[in-house]
């Protein structure tokens, strides 16, 4: 049974414990971006991150962006025809998955996919005492483990929420053309008119740079401070699961709001 | 795995992530607003923009052959100026008139050219002066129940 008094003061270290941790996660990043010369140095290492990362998550983030046009294909069409605009559901279809869900639904496969993989990866490193056997031998392990799988994470993120955008708009055409019978040419053109390069698809892009760039920081950080026992690595890839979504989902209100709002 | 075979999977991601940008720049967005033909600028005034937009297209008969460049207030004459580059190989006479028309009913608005009658054509930087302003609906009711309530008061 806690007193007032207690709850108070462990209310009090929890929040100075999280802006501890913010300031360490930050260190961290800097420390991270300030070695990144070996990312260019030695470049062999980060193209095996990127086949690890990226490679191997594009199975399910096509999958998904595929199932995901189909959703936004039928229920579209169910909102659309009810005010006689069905052949505006290209238009709906592409401008949902470029503008949101393509960076966002990429970017919370990816934290649960290649975050959880990185942060299980460098936990167990640590658990294993590879990091600390890494120091002996006077090879900087950020460097060496970090950098490239950053770097890894940060290239492989955009160009997996693009082909999630191009799967589902390919997915809402199979639905809308195919299956439901709206007209092609409508289906295309009235996308075409509709969705600008710059407005709706660059920034669709920055935006998944910018969630890449946090899901694989808060992954790695999380690996990096685990505890080094299984329980630890356990706790460290939950982090990451939620952490990173909950960035992921607070900066893409931020970045909605500044870009479209 | 070999070094090579993994540099050549990662350079099919990225090949692949590259197409997929493509593909949604060219067959889902308007990609082709960006027209790498040369063209032409002229100016135009106008009362009342309405909901003229940058990148807005310029049509004569239905045609695209341009897009709107610029919008800015001239504080002199309180008027807009919209600027609008013309395809090149369009070429219309000086005494051409635009106005500001409505893509459907509530759709978007454009710029329609229609040519005259000059043998000289437009030249880049001229000025059209033949201008019809956008119709604002709010003016539109006012002055139809203007005319009804003045059609009332005859005897």
């Amino acid at each position: 049974m806690t007193t007032p008094y207690k709850a108070i003061s462990q209310l009090g270290a929890r929040v100075r414990k999280s802006i501890t941790n913010l300031g360490a996660f930050m260190r961290l990043a800097g420390a991270i971006l300030a070695r990144s010369g070996a990312a260019l140095s030695r470049a062999r290492l980060v193209t095996q991150q990127i086949h690890f990362i990226g490679n191997h998550s594009l199975l399910i983030i096509a999958v998904s962006g595929l199932f995901v046009g189909f959703v936004l294909g039928l229920q579209g069409y169910y909102t659309l025809s009810r005010y006689g605009s069905e052949e505006a559901l290209g238009l709906l279809v592409a401008l949902s998955l470029t503008r949101e869900l393509g960076p966002v639904v990429t970017a919370l496969l990816f934290a649960g996919r290649a975050g959880t993989s990185l942060t299980a990866e460098i936990g167990l490193m640590k658990a294993g005492e590879q990091l600390a056997a890494m120091e002996v031998m006077a090879v900087d392990p950020i460097r060496r483990v970090l950098v490239p799988r950053f770097w890894g994470g940060l290239i492989a993120m955009p160009v997996l929420a693009a082909v999630f955008s191009m799967v589902g708009v390919i997915g809402g055409w199979v639905v809308g053309v195919q299956l439901i019978g709206i007209d092609p040419g409508a289906f295309w053109s009235q996308m075409q008119e509709g969705v600008d390069v710059i407005n709706d698809i660059l920034n669709g892009f920055i935006k998944s740079v910018v969630f890449g760039l946090a899901v694989t920081l808060v992954a790695l950080h999380a690996g990096w401070t685990a505890r080094a026992t299984p329980e630890g690595v356990s706790r460290a890839t939950t982090r990451t699961v939620v952490h990173s979504s909950l960035l992921v989902l607070g900066l893409d209100f931020v970045m909605t709001a500044l870009m479209f709002g | 795995m070999t070094r090579d075979k993994t540099d050549f999977w990662v350079g099919l991601f990225v090949l692949l992530g590259a197409i997929a940008l493509v593909f949604l720049a060219l067959r889902a967005g308007n990609m082709s607003s960006f027209t790498f033909t040369p063209t032409y600028t002229v100016h135009a005034s106008f009362e009342n923009l309405g909901g003229l937009k940058v990148r807005a297209p310029v049509k004569s008969s239905g045609v695209v052959v341009g897009r709107v460049s610029g919008i800015s207030f001239d504080n002199e004459r309180f008027q807009a100026i919209v600027s609008m580059e013309i395809e090149s190989k369009y070429a219309f006479p000086t005494d051409s008139s635009v106005s500001i028309l409505t893509s459907g009913l509530l759709g978007e608005q454009y710029i329609g050219i229609t040519p005259g009658g000059e043998d000289k054509m437009l030249a880049a930087g001229n000025t059209i002066q033949y201008t019809q302003s956008a119709v604002v609906l709010e003016e539109l009711i006012s002055k139809f129940l203007y005319s009804s309530a003045g059609s009332q008061e005859k005897p």
